[in-house]
């Protein structure tokens, strides 16, 4: 910080603070995408939509690369064990952005096969509404998933106090 | 559409090539189809004729369905879709068969095709197809319990899968002593990124070739077929846009003609051109969608940037006509949701000058690049008997050299008013369907500016309040139409009873509609021919002899999409 007569002064802050600063800023996504959502994922990580804005563009494949998973699309019932065995293997701390109706609540699919919402049995930080969300809802989530890490309040945060 | 009127008294023409056709029910139904029903015993008998006779020649297995009647003498009744590509006939044979013993013989030898679709068939109805080469179970899971697709099991009754109980293949643990190595079992997804999220594929590799592959799917089965039995026909064009959602509007416009057909009306004219031209946009996205990432699995990220922009511009056409980007339920059965925007003619000239330039730049960067070519070309190579033989059709089907397309073959939505060219290849490999789908993106733009330049004023949707809402203005003002509005909410389009299967030429390929109606207010039955199911069935057989990293580019070839492959 400058100060008035020029010369330069610390900023204090908490590690704690510091620490999650640079978190919300460098999420290192994980699409879980299955469906028409990871359609409209794939177009926010587009030129147009740009995600790289939000410092969150680098997407990994590997659970064990990446600290934020966006089930984005329906899971099944077939499918469920996966998305648990992947959020699992995923290294901590990790954030969970479930995108769509469908990874919610289930969507319009209350069906026989149909997983009615991924919050059965991973938590999950931010919802995400829309049949599929508009890449500005996406980026609305993640921006509210940044807030959340900034102010401690994640879904990791809880479980680990 | 032209609805061809019933004429089940004159005798079926093919009726006379069929062994034992005395004995047999031979009609022509009102869809168009030669009509056959065939005692089981008799059904093998009946297929084998109808392939192999010259007269006859259906070399296409469209779909083979199972269908539940309850309250019927014989409840279940199995049903074959056929088709001849060179005499253009369509048959459908049906099998009826008692609830105590629901066995019919499979199909599998005659045409390759049967193998999924009696898989199917099994799984969610619950038939058995004796001397079946693989009878388990296909869509839902290992620890499925019953047969969701009889009218006896609840909609919303699920079962937990544990992770012990994920499939894994039989010849996994078996002992291979046939090479002289040592081989590995490598599993690939569900979730991999090559296998866009929901394909798994089990390999078993000799050093780096694939000796023996085996797909599982139904990871993204969320229950289409059910959830439109509990829906009004209406309510059933959401569902259709989630289908292949990457052109959703295509798939809601084959619903649409579908149902259309059975109530043997026609969406006025202005709305089929908007139907026309939509549709080739979606056609459009798909391919884009396909090749960028079909590039991006080999390595050339670049050009997914060049088409995700024109993708988006496309995107601002659907939202300022139907408010969704990508599921657009657009469609209404009789019509389209509500008039184009003011500057629809605009948006549309706008695009048809915009997207060729980022198609040529991609075809400038890939068509000759040497990496490409030796990654694609020779690579997953079918020939046209083969691809046939699995029920390919679309794309992938006229890189194998099959000019078959159905808007040509068997025109609707007035396709035979425009000029286009069906580009075909001949090498049937996966740099011949990057080929055939890059120059059908040209083809589509030739379409929409043919479209565009003739698109008739009018309304949008039929006047007909049987089907279609009246206008709020008059709902308002007339109590007629109050009462009408009132009906078609509270009870639904009535669909006459009987059955259609219609099909549309979707972004990969036969996109068929099997509706049954009992003439109520949803439907009885809807069974969907979703083209990717056939085409990805034969991916672990072309996959033997090959790389592993070739095991990808031919999988983003083929453009498998799950939501249409597991619905």
């Amino acid at each position: 910080m400058r100060q008035p007569d020029g010369s330069s002064a610390l900023l204090t802050t908490k590690l704690d603070a510091m620490l999650a600063w640079a978190r919300k800023n460098s999420l290192w996504p994980l699409p879980f995408g299955t469906a028409c959502c990871a359609i409209e994922f794939m177009s926010t990580v587009s030129s147009h939509y740009d995600l790289a804005r939000f410092g969150a563009e680098v997407v990994r494949f590997s659970p064990r690369q990446s600290d934020m998973m966006i089930v984005a699309g329906t899971i099944t019932d077939k499918m469920a064990p996966v998305v648990k065995r992947i959020y699992d293997q995923m290294a901590e701390p990790k954030y969970v952005v479930s995108m769509g109706a469908c990874a919610c609540t289930g969507g319009f699919y209350r069906a026989y096969h149909v997983v009615q919402g991924v919050d059965e049995f991973i938590p999950v930080d931010v919802y995400v509404p829309g049949c599929p969300p508009t890449p500005e809802a996406l980026i609305g989530g993640i921006l509210k998933l940044q807030q959340l890490i900034q102010s401690g309040e994640t879904q990791y945060d809880r479980l680990k106090a | 559409m032209t609805v061809s009127k019933p004429d089940t008294l004159a005798p079926n023409p093919l009726a006379k090539f069929l062994p034992g056709h005395e004995e047999l029910s031979v009609t022509t139904a009102t869809d168009g189809f030669t009509e056959i029903t065939a005692d089981r015993s008799r059904v093998i008998q009946v297929l084998r004729a109808l392939r192999d006779r010259p007269e006859l020649d259906c070399n296409l297995l469209l779909d083979v369905c199972g269908v539940d009647y309850p309250k019927n003498e014989h409840r279940f009744e199995v049903v074959y879709h056929l088709t001849s590509l060179e005499k253009g006939h369509r048959v459908r044979v049906r099998v009826p068969i008692d609830e105590d013993d629901p066995r019919v013989p499979t199909a599998c030898g005659i045409w390759k095709a049967a193998d999924w679709f009696e898989r199917e068939a099994w799984d969610l109805m619950g038939i058995r197809f004796d001397g079946h080469p693989n009878l388990r179970r296909i869509l839902t899971h290992e620890a499925f319990q019953g047969h969701a697709l009889r009218k006896d099991y609840d909609p919303e009754k699920r079962w937990v899968l544990t992770e012990a109980e994920t499939f894994v293949p039989d010849w996994v643990t078996e002992p291979d002593d046939e090479g002289e190595f040592e081989t590995q079992i490598i599993n690939i997804g569900p979730s991999h990124p090559a296998t866009h999220g929901t394909l798994r594929i089990v390999v078993r590799l000799d050093g780096e070739v694939i000796t023996k592959a085996e797909c599982e799917i139904g990871y993204l089965h969320r229950c289409f077929e059910k959830m439109s039995e509990t829906h009004g026909w209406g309510e059933v064009i959401p569902y259709t846009d989630r289908l292949n959602y990457c052109s959703s509007m295509i798939n809601g416009v084959g619903y649409a003609l579908a149902v259309e057909h059975m109530l043997g009306i026609e969406a006025p004219p202005r709305a089929q051109v908007v139907r026309v031209i939509l549709s080739e946009f979606s056609r459009i996205m798909d391919h884009a969608v396909c090749l960028g990432a079909a590039l991006v699995d080999v390595g050339a990220l670049t050009n997914f940037w060049y088409f995700f922009q024109p993708r988006e511009e496309i995107y601002t056409l659907l939202e300022s006509c139907a408010g969704g980007r990508l599921t657009v339920s657009y469609a209404r059965i009789g019509g389209l949701a509500q008039e184009v925007p003011a500057d629809f003619e605009e948006q549309v000239r706008y695009l048809l000058g915009y997207i060729p330039k980022f198609v040529n730049d991609v075809d400038k960067l890939v068509t000759t690049n040497r990496i490409f070519r030796g990654r694609t070309e020779g690579v997953g190579a079918l020939s046209a008997e083969e691809a046939l033989a699995w029920g390919w059709t679309g794309p992938c089907l006229r890189a194998c050299g099959v000019p078959y397309d159905l808007r040509r073959a068997r025109p609707y939505l007035g396709y035979e008013n425009y000029e286009f060219d069906v580009p075909v290849a001949s090498t049937g490999d996966s740099y011949a369907r990057y080929l055939v789908r890059l120059e059908e993106i040209r083809q589509s733009l030739r379409i929409i500016e043919q479209a565009i330049n003739h698109l008739p004023d009018g309304p949008v949707i039929t006047d007909n309040h049987h089907v279609a809402l009246p206008p709020k203005s008059k709902v308002y003002t007339e109590m007629e139409a109050l009462i009408w509005h009132f009906k078609l909410i509270y009870e639904g389009i009535k669909v006459p009873a009987g059955s259609a299967y219609l099909a549309t030429e979707g972004a990969n390929g036969e996109l068929g509609y099997y509706l049954i109606s009992d003439g109520g207010g949803k439907p009885y039955r809807i069974k969907v021919r979703p083209p990717c199911f056939a085409i990805f069935q034969a991916y672990p057989h072309m996959l033997e002899g090959h790389l592993v990293a070739d095991a990808i580019a031919i999988l983003s070839s083929l453009n498998i999409i799950a939501g249409e492959l597991d619905r």
